[in-house]
């Protein structure tokens, strides 16, 4: 690990101090940029202005700390986590920092977007520095106030001491340490000397959270604001003709009816009078493009994949030849459908547009994009766009698109009053950005016993794989490889959604090593390591994973979960990936009651390097496990003539309590720096299940969701 | 616009609202008691839990007409401070990821634990099937609801 400074940023260029006027210290800095020179932090807190810093940290004169975070929160822990970074180094007690949400501003943002579980990742050397800066900042201050060499304090806990044994608090220096000059070099502490990472710390929102206070975009409110209910076209291809307001008009509580593009919105003082409204509206809609089925998705894909017009995405070695060559060559198809996010919190956004400025409130991954976008929209200037962003409701890739901002903007302007569109749960499902319906059609050619060839094949809508994901596992494991990608363009939207691609691929590719085990008669678990020692030494620097720590996850989850000795009845399935630069191994313990597989228990063991908050880690771990396992038993989500056919849960159906199993987490012991968690175990976990069920019922499954292919009689529970 | 009188945490209040109107939004709307959530406005998700008369019920599905003198009890008035054991146990364990589905889990646990003081963990899991998490943190409110009752008990 880097304890040094990296030569990309200095110090000086990133950190700025100010003396506050009501006592204490502020240091302003951005993260992963440098600051301008001319700027300087406020005097004043209610002054804070996050365009020239993206975050803040007031020490004040009696020792507290504020952080004001820089990262919104979807719930995958990083407002906890992210300051517990500026707690280490700065050496307070983490009881005296008090977590504040930044009211962000844009225009400076860069990484100020939450996904890809890379939060921690990008955070763990800047914002270490910055603690480390600030308290070497303090004991200079101290030092010159005692008139001794800084080298001869030390500060632990908020406290400075010198060789003489004098102590000062960092709130008695901090009026003195604001006007120094911010150090060039700072010595980060040893791993082995950490006090507050790797130790469990309580989500910071709790008491807000377990007493219902107004923290989500949901909950935002102004005293003028109107509430916008959105009538969208009914199904993907349709646009509006002509519509009818009368009854909508005639509801008392209706302020306005505001057509933009093709869809309507009703505004109301309230949300029930707005939903009202939006249903009284009679609209009438014709196809001016193709109105599209499940079925046909189905043809479509198929057809790709059997097809010959590929984008290759890796090659090594000579797959064809390989193929030619080959005792046997074993293929199999694995298809997913399409899904909805099903954020908790349905999609809402607050705007209020002026002829000064564009104020946008609410929850979104993506503030800085969302205001370049909505300042196209309406044709202004990006430097009148503030965006605030509130708490998120879940995100699970929804909240990175801002489609309801650049709504509820366009709905303000119009309407001129500052409105918040709240989406129904059907509007949230209907006018989704799904992950869209892939198909993987895997090859694998064996000569003498040997895997030889690799041919992974992907057939998808509108977008395939990021580059990143063709040199996972089993890139560099196999001589003879290929990745082939092809994609349908469809008018559905899709995007990201939790681990987009591995969370179906990696179900694919374990489920297909697991069976290529059994076909030659090979251990399942040796299969894959001996894949694993081939890959060790590798000079090829586009390979994603390593070896060694993929090989250490199996190792111990194998050693935890009991792997070949499991009770009689308890069938155990494994997986292993590789993904969002963290390493997960899973086994699904399953069993049969009444003949219908149960999973009972999730073993999982996580390399994602130095756990910064393991009480938070955990619990993004068995939500991932748990999130994994409900999508691929249950989610399914189907078209008819451009129309999605569930739009609420009562028959889109999500994993409830009584469906889950017990999640039990390993973690792997290393000084490596943080990797993320939002994301990384959910992939593996349906393949983990998927070659249970095979265990206990002898049924290979290839199609997600497992339910509409197991020949269950009853539903998996 | 009829009047409703409404017996809200222990304080009556008159509320203005068409008959039709949800008491989840009446209270989210009109009384800007904000902790109650929507979440699928059909009772799937419970996301909108409430005490009424001491049942865990759906405010989205229930029109404020009909919920005039009932004591009606919501997240903001299980307790004044968080000290509520079902609360507690949701800290202590450290529960929520996102928490927006919290509050109505929160309410239903209570409800469910002044009814069955000593759960089995079937009926736990049965108890609390009609609240989806979608950040899946069922393993914790498993366990909380468990250490709930045993503060309670």
């Amino acid at each position: 690990m880097k304890n040094t400074v990296s030569p990309s940023f200095s110090r000086r260029s990133f950190i700025k101090t100010s003396a506050l006027a009501g006592g204490g210290m502020l240091i302003g800095f951005n993260l992963f940029q440098a600051c301008k020179p001319e700027v300087t932090p406020p005097v004043d807190i209610a002054q804070l202005n996050f365009n020239d810093f993206n975050a803040f940290i007031k020490i004040a004169d009696n020792g507290m700390v504020t952080i004001f975070s820089p990262n919104p929160e979807i719930g995958q822990g990083v407002k906890t986590s992210m300051p517990m970074l500026i707690a280490e180094e700065l050496d307070v007690s983490w009881d005296n920092v008090h977590v504040v949400q930044g009211a962000l501003d844009t225009k400076n943002f860069t990484r100020q977007v939450a996904g890809g579980s890379q939060s921690i990742r990008h955070g763990w050397e800047p914002l270490r520095q910055t603690g480390a800066t600030a308290k070497q900042m303090l004991v200079n201050a101290a030092a010159a106030k005692w008139g001794v060499d800084p080298s001869e304090c030390k500060a632990n806990n908020g406290v400075i001491t010198n060789s003489k044994g004098e102590k000062l608090g960092y709130g008695e220096v901090v009026k003195e340490a604001a006007v120094l000059q911010v150090p060039e070099n700072v010595t980060l502490k040893d791993p082995k000397d950490f006090k507050i990472i790797g130790t469990d710390a309580y989500n910071v929102d709790i008491d807000g959270i377990i007493t219902g206070k107004p923290l989500f975009g949901l909950d935002y409110k102004e005293d003028d604001m109107l509430i916008a209910s959105v009538l969208r076209p009914p199904a993907f291809g349709k646009k509006l003709t002509d519509f009818d307001d009368t009854a909508t008009k005639a509801i008392s509580g209706v302020e306005d009816v505001v057509k933009f593009g093709d869809k309507i919105a009703v505004l109301a003082k309230d949300t029930w009078t707005a939903m009202k409204g939006k249903k009284a509206l009679s609209a009438n809609w014709n196809a001016d493009s193709k109105l599209e089925n499940t079925e046909t998705h189905h043809k479509i894909l198929t057809d790709l994949l059997n097809g010959k017009e590929f984008k290759t995405l890796r090659a090594d070695g000579d797959v064809k030849k390989a193929f030619a060559a080959a005792d046997q060559v074993i293929e199999r198809t694995y298809e997913s459908p399409f899904l909805p996010h099903n954020c908790m919190e349905p999609m809402n956004f607050f705007a209020d547009v002026t002829a000064d400025k564009i104020r946008l409130v609410g929850p979104i991954q993506t503030p800085e994009r969302t205001a370049s976008r909505v300042a196209e929209l309406l044709g202004r200037d990006v430097n009148d766009v503030s965006v605030e962003m509130t708490r998120m409701g879940g995100g699970f890739g929804r909240r990175l698109y801002g489609d309801f901002a650049l709504e509820a903007a366009e709905i303000s302007s119009l309407a001129k009053k500052p409105v918040k569109v709240v989406y129904s749960r059907e509007d949230d499902m209907a006018a989704g950005i799904y992950r869209p319906s892939i198909k993987y059609k895997i090859s694998a050619s064996i000569k003498d016993g040997q895997i030889t060839g690799y041919h992974l094949k992907e057939a998808s809508v509108n977008t395939n794989m990021y580059g990143l994901i063709p040199n996972f596992f089993p890139a560099g494991a196999i001589e003879n490889y290929q990745v082939d990608v092809a994609a349908y363009e469809s008018n559905i939207t899709t995007g990201a959604w939790r681990a987009p691609y591995t969370n179906f691929l990696s179900f694919a590719e374990q489920s297909f090593f697991d069976e290529l085990a059994e076909i030659l008669e090979i251990d399942r678990i040796k299969l894959r390591l001996d894949l694993l020692q081939k890959v060790k030494g590798t000079t090829d620097e586009r390979i994603q994973y390593a070896p060694e720590r993929l090989e250490e996850v199996i190792k111990v989850a194998v050693e935890k979960s009991g792997w070949g000795n499991a009770k009689e009845g308890v069938y155990q399935g494994f997986s292993a990936y590789y993904c969002h630069n963290t390493h997960v191994a899973e086994v699904a313990d399953v069993v049969l009651e009444n003949d219908i597989p149960v999973v009972k228990k999730v073993t999982c063991v996580v390399d994602c390097g130095i756990v910064v908050n393991p009480l938070g880690a955990r619990n993004q771990i068995e939500g991932g496990v748990i999130d994994g396992i409900g999508h691929a038993m249950y989610g399914d989500f189907s078209f008819k003539n451009g129309e999605p056919t569930d739009k609420n849960f009562n028959t889109y159906r999500l994993i409830r309590i009584n469906e889950t199993p017990v999640v039990e987490t390993h973690f792997i012991e290393n000084n490596l720096a943080p990797t993320g968690l939002g994301e990384p175990t959910l992939p593996p976990a349906g393949a983990a299940v998927a070659n249970a069920i095979k265990a206990a019922k002898g049924i290979r499954l290839y199609k997600q969701p497992f339910i509409k292919h197991m020949n269950a009689k009853a539903p998996l529970g | 616009m009829p009047v409703y009188n409404l017996k809200i945490n222990g304080q009556s209040h008159a509320v203005e609202a068409d008959q039709d109107t949800p008491l989840l939004w009446v209270l989210r709307d009109h009384l800007d008691m904000v902790g109650t959530k929507f979440g699928c406005g059909i009772g799937q998700c419970g996301a909108c839990t409430v005490h009424v008369d001491g049942s865990a019920t759906r405010s989205c599905l229930l029109q404020v007409s009909n919920v005039e003198n009932m004591e009606i009890t919501t997240i903001e008035g299980i307790s004044e401070d968080a000290s509520h054991p079902v609360q507690q146990a949701w800290k202590e364990i450290d529960v929520p990821q996102c928490g927006y589905c919290q509050a109505g889990q929160i309410m239903s646990a209570a409800a469910f634990l002044n009814q069955n003081a000593n759960p089995s963990k079937t009926e736990i899991r049965d108890a609390m099937s009609g609240n989806i998490c979608r950040c899946a943190s069922y393993n914790r409110i498993e366990k909380a609801v468990e250490l709930a009752a045993t503060k309670l008990s």
